[in-house]
């Protein structure tokens, strides 16, 4: 090549570069392992690391879960052409467009709404953007938080939102670990944009008052993010119908490994109005007919909204995000329908609640909101003679079990999903009885 | 005809996959099913009752949703044809998407991290139990400031547009510490650096000035002079820019900004073709970030998940996202003990499968590797460069005469002159022969362009072979311009009509919304 170029050495190449410029010295990196086996044998090596303090059995939840991941899903997303392909038209790409399209339609009937984003990087960038977006559809600068929210994904939120805009926390009641009506009717004012409510909250709390938060919301001219986990839409009203303007959520449920918290994407969903749709900064996809009778052909719908078109006259931005979970969740749901997500649903339900009943029963644990229905997560509270949430989790570690994720000095946020046994959830109750006498 | 068979002809007589494959919903068979789920056991049920029928009325779903009911073997069969229907880069000679780097995704880095143990890993697990995966991201973030000659990292944004925003996040926090937050809200940008460094930058509440090439093909630095004041922020840019020309007087724009107290990143998705070359620090730059997506092999996704890091120097460091991964003797941990850090930008850690691909692949190069990388990168570049400029109507505007790096935006000005054809339709017609290409970022300051960008992953003879596409795509453009206008012939599907995409009544987003507008349900 150097040949055809009419070159003697590659540094002519780098001609613009300035001396001055020039790395002096080679990188100071580990010497290469040329040898594929070599590679995998010293990666293995390393990642082995630690192997044997894995737990047995773990119910750790708090943002990442563990759910049974279809076969036919890790077939999809395996697949060379899905894992390799990036930004091609929907010519040669239209294989991507229709899947994608339908993880947007699949996404619809659980969330009824008519329009769902391309995935976005997670749930937090969903929340985050989406009461974004309430900040332009209103011209308001305050958005009202109403339910427990993972602090993580507050944090993001506030990054987010940035000091122009006042995020306003109104606590759960104690009582019930939800929204608080009154105090929220108090807080709202016309300089409110939206309220952000959850369900499950980050306490695994379903929310019954959705209907009554919309219209206070609404009644100042605020507008409703609901931050939902699409999982549960099986058996849990979408928000939509209960008078949410935006939902909003993560799909890692639906398809995805857990991946040591490293495979999430983010997903919302609008009714079909110009005036929510425009505000939207993801790409979504539209369908089209072609030149040829009975063909479907896709596109992209309103481009001229997105930072790739117009730049910082965009809505926030897009770029490459997490369209393979998309894939991943368009598979899930096509191989579980209706009724498969309505009998998960209740599967993970029923197990939520022994789960809870179990531990209640257990000396010095409670169980907050005991008559608030849960799924999937709810939290213990271990009595001050038992020590610190921190050193029971410690002692069932050394069994070989993370009960949950320990939240200030004496709770534990447990999860419960429908890859826990009965058997698994009478351990965990006889293994918390131990830790707490011990 | 008989053997020996005749030697294949010049270009091949490729075509797409077909499957006019119905939209999933149309598989809809009522009593289907693709899965079962694992039930409530008997003695369970007793205890919690009907979990379903006691929800409240405000909670419990009131009408099952309509998801398809279709068997197992259908729905993966109708994915299949969809994969099928795709061309991913391990199918072509995927040296079109400039920008993209659309290098070699090695398939032993999926296996290591398939077979780590990862896959089921909790992100929250006792951390003794997480040694391994916590090494592993060490020592990425060590190689990153190597690479970049930054002192410290992140590896938690989840890709590339998400590492500009962490860095834009960190700047506001950086200047709103010094008491400068609400004066310091103009960043700089240029036009061939990528959108989102703009889109970032005005969502974080600044002013966005964008510099425009000069006659020459470098952003404008009279303009950038002119821009500066104690109102700026930042600098964000690319170099080399999408244009693949390495501005040499960089380090004279950083010295400009500094000058005026503002923070200088360097967006570092074009660097492919300076690994172990040029880095940041060494032109002063405060930050800057990679695409592990992009530069350092891990797979597209149909668009993510990606992953970028940001390396930063010290001074910045401590505003980093938490938790940093840190060291302490033996022992690698999270440190959440960060309080001027800017918080969380996605949940966790970062996109842990692309995070350990990464390392396998730079682990797999060391340091002669990545400056191999990079100088083939550059050859091969060159190389497709001379054979382009070879196409009759091709020409590469900008820096007459001069080297660019590992990429170059072209333009189809001149066959589009004469032909009438554009840079959308050559693209269109070139997937007929099993390739494409992308356009350009808006607005197309090069008219007609088409950027290429074909990696250190490819011979001679594939991009000659890419080359002879489009010199054949061309060629049809001179001599039958209207053919080349009603591609494509040989692809999955026809023309799109694509009149429906941007009128609020017609555009169909979903299943759901095309069958309440158009089927009457």
């Amino acid at each position: 090549m150097l040949d055809a170029l009419g070159l003697d050495d590659i540094e002519q190449l780098y001609a613009e570069i300035p001396a001055g410029l020039r790395l002096d010295h080679r990188l100071d990196l580990p010497e290469p392992l040329l040898a594929e086996a070599d590679l995998e044998r010293h990666m293995s090596t390393i990642l082995s690391q630690g192997a044997h303090l894995r737990p047995r059995l773990s119910f750790l939840g708090a943002g990442t879960f563990p759910h049974a991941v279809p076969a036919v899903v890790d077939e999809i997303i395996g697949r060379s052409e899905f894992l390799t392909a990036y930004a091609g038209l929907p010519y040669e790409d239209h294989g991507r467009f229709q899947a994608l399209f339908e993880f947007q339609s699949l996404m619809a009937e659980l969330v009824e709404m008519d329009v769902v984003t391309v995935p976005t990087y997670d749930g937090f960038q969903a929340a985050a953007t989406a009461l974004s977006m309430t900040t332009r559809i209103t011209s308001r600068r305050e958005v009202v938080i109403a339910s427990t929210v993972d602090p993580d994904k507050r944090s993001k939120i506030i990054d987010y939102l940035g000091p122009q805009v006042v995020a306003v926390d109104v606590q759960s009641h104690d009582a019930n670990g939800l929204a608080d009506l009154e105090t929220l009717r108090e807080v709202l004012t016309e300089r409110s944009s939206a309220v952000y409510l959850e369900t499950p909250s980050f306490h695994g709390a379903l929310e019954p008052c959705i209907e009554d938060v919309a219209e206070v919301a609404h009644a100042v001219g605020a507008l409703l993010v609901v931050g939902i986990d699409p999982i549960s839409l099986g058996v849990v009203q979408p928000p939509a119908a209960l008078g949410a303007d935006i939902t909003c959520g993560d799909v890692q449920s639906l398809g995805a490994h857990q991946w040591f918290g490293g495979a999430h994407g983010g997903f919302i969903a609008v009714h079909d109005e110009p005036r929510f749709v425009l505000e939207l900064p993801s790409r979504v996809f539209g369908l089209a007919a072609t030149s040829v009778e009975g063909e479907y052909g896709f596109g992209d719908v309103a481009f001229e909204r997105t930072s790739f078109a117009r730049r910082e006259e965009g809505k926030e931005w897009v770029g490459t995000a997490a369209a393979l979970w998309g894939i991943a969740a368009a598979v899930y749901l096509s191989l579980m329908g209706p009724r498969g997500m309505e009998e998960l649903g209740e599967t993970i339900l029923a197990r939520t609640h022994y789960a809870m009943r179990r531990i209640a029963s257990v000396p010095h644990l409670r169980v907050l909101h005991e008559t608030t229905p849960h799924f999937r997560e709810f939290v213990v509270e271990v009595s001050d003679s038992c020590g610190k949430a921190a050193e029971i989790v410690s002692a069932m570690r050394e069994v070989g079990i993370e009960p949950g994720v320990p939240i200030g000095s004496n709770r534990v946020l447990v999860c419960v999903t429908e890859v826990h046994s009965q058997a698994d959830i009478d351990e965990l109750a006889g293994e918390f009885t131990r830790a707490v006498r011990g | 005809m008989s053997l020996p068979v005749r030697p294949k002809p010049p270009l091949r007589r490729f075509h797409q996959a077909r499957w006019d494959e119905p939209i999933v919903f149309e598989l809809d068979t009522p009593g289907e099913r693709g899965l079962h789920v694992s039930r409530p056991e008997q003695g369970l049920s007793a205890v919690v009752g009907d979990v379903v029928g006691s929800l409240p009325a405000g909670v419990r779903r009131t009408t099952p949703p309509a998801l398809p009911e279709i068997a197992q073997m259908r729905v993966l069969r109708h994915f299949l044809h969809l994969s099928q229907e795709t061309l991913g880069a391990d199918m072509n000679v995927d040296v079109g998407q400039g920008t993209c780097t659309m290098k070699y995704s090695p398939k032993v880095n999926d296996r290591v991290i398939r077979e780590s143990g990862l896959v089921d890993l909790h992100p929250l697990v006792r951390p003794e139990a997480a040694e391994g995966v916590l090494d592993i991201l060490w020592r990425l973030g060590r190689v990153i400031t190597e690479i970049s000659g930054m002192d410290a990292v992140t590896l938690q944004p989840a890709a590339g547009s998400a590492a500009i925003w962490t860095n834009v996040a960190m700047i506001r926090a950086y200047h709103r510490e010094r008491g400068e937050g609400d004066t310091r809200d103009e960043i700089i940008t240029t036009s061939f650096s990528h959108p989102s460094n703009a889109a970032c930058a005005k969502t974080a509440g600044c002013t966005v000035i964008t510099l425009p090439p000069d006659s020459t093909g470098y952003p404008d630095i009279e303009l950038l002079r002119a821009a500066v004041s104690p109102r700026t922020a930042a600098l964000l840019i690319t170099n080399p820019e999408d244009t693949g020309i390495f501005n040499p007087r960089i380090v004279e724009f950083v010295d400009i900004v500094h000058a005026v107290g503002g923070l200088t990143a360097y967006d570092q998705a074009n660097a492919n073709g300076i690994l172990g070359i040029t880095r940041a620090r060494d032109a002063g730059f405060d930050m800057c970030h990679f695409n592990l997506h992009k530069t350092f092999s891990t797979p597209h996704a149909c668009g993510g998940p990606a992953a970028g890091v940001c390396a930063v120097t010290t001074e910045l460091a401590p505003f980093l996202p938490t938790p940093v991964v840190a060291r302490d003797g033996d022992r690698v941990y999270f440190d959440h003990d960060r309080p001027q850090s800017i918080g969380k930008v996605s949940p966790f850690y970062g996109v842990i499968p692309n995070l350990v691909r990464a390392h396998a692949w730079i682990t797999s190069l060391g340091a002669d590797g990545l400056r191999m990388v990079a100088e083939t990168a550059v050859l091969n570049n060159n190389y497709l460069m001379q054979r382009i400029l070879g196409i009759e109507g091709a020409s590469a505007p900008y820096a007459p005469g001069r080297r660019r790096l590992e990429q170059v935006r072209y333009s189809w000005e001149e066959l589009t002159d004469k032909s009438g054809v554009t840079s959308d339709e050559i693209g269109v017609r070139a997937s007929d022969f099993g390739v494409h290409y992308w356009t350009s970022h808006h607005p197309h300051v090069v008219p007609e362009p088409f950027t290429l960008e074909p990696t250190e992953s490819y011979s001679m003879a594939e991009l000659d072979e890419y080359a002879d596409i489009l010199a054949e795509v061309a060629r049809e453009a001179l001599s039958e311009p209207e053919f080349v206008r009603h591609a494509p012939y040989r692809q999955t599907i026809h023309q799109i009509e694509d009149h429906d995409f941007d009128d609020p009544r017609r555009w169909a987003t979903t299943w759901r919304a095309y069958r309440r507008k158009y089927l009457g349900s």
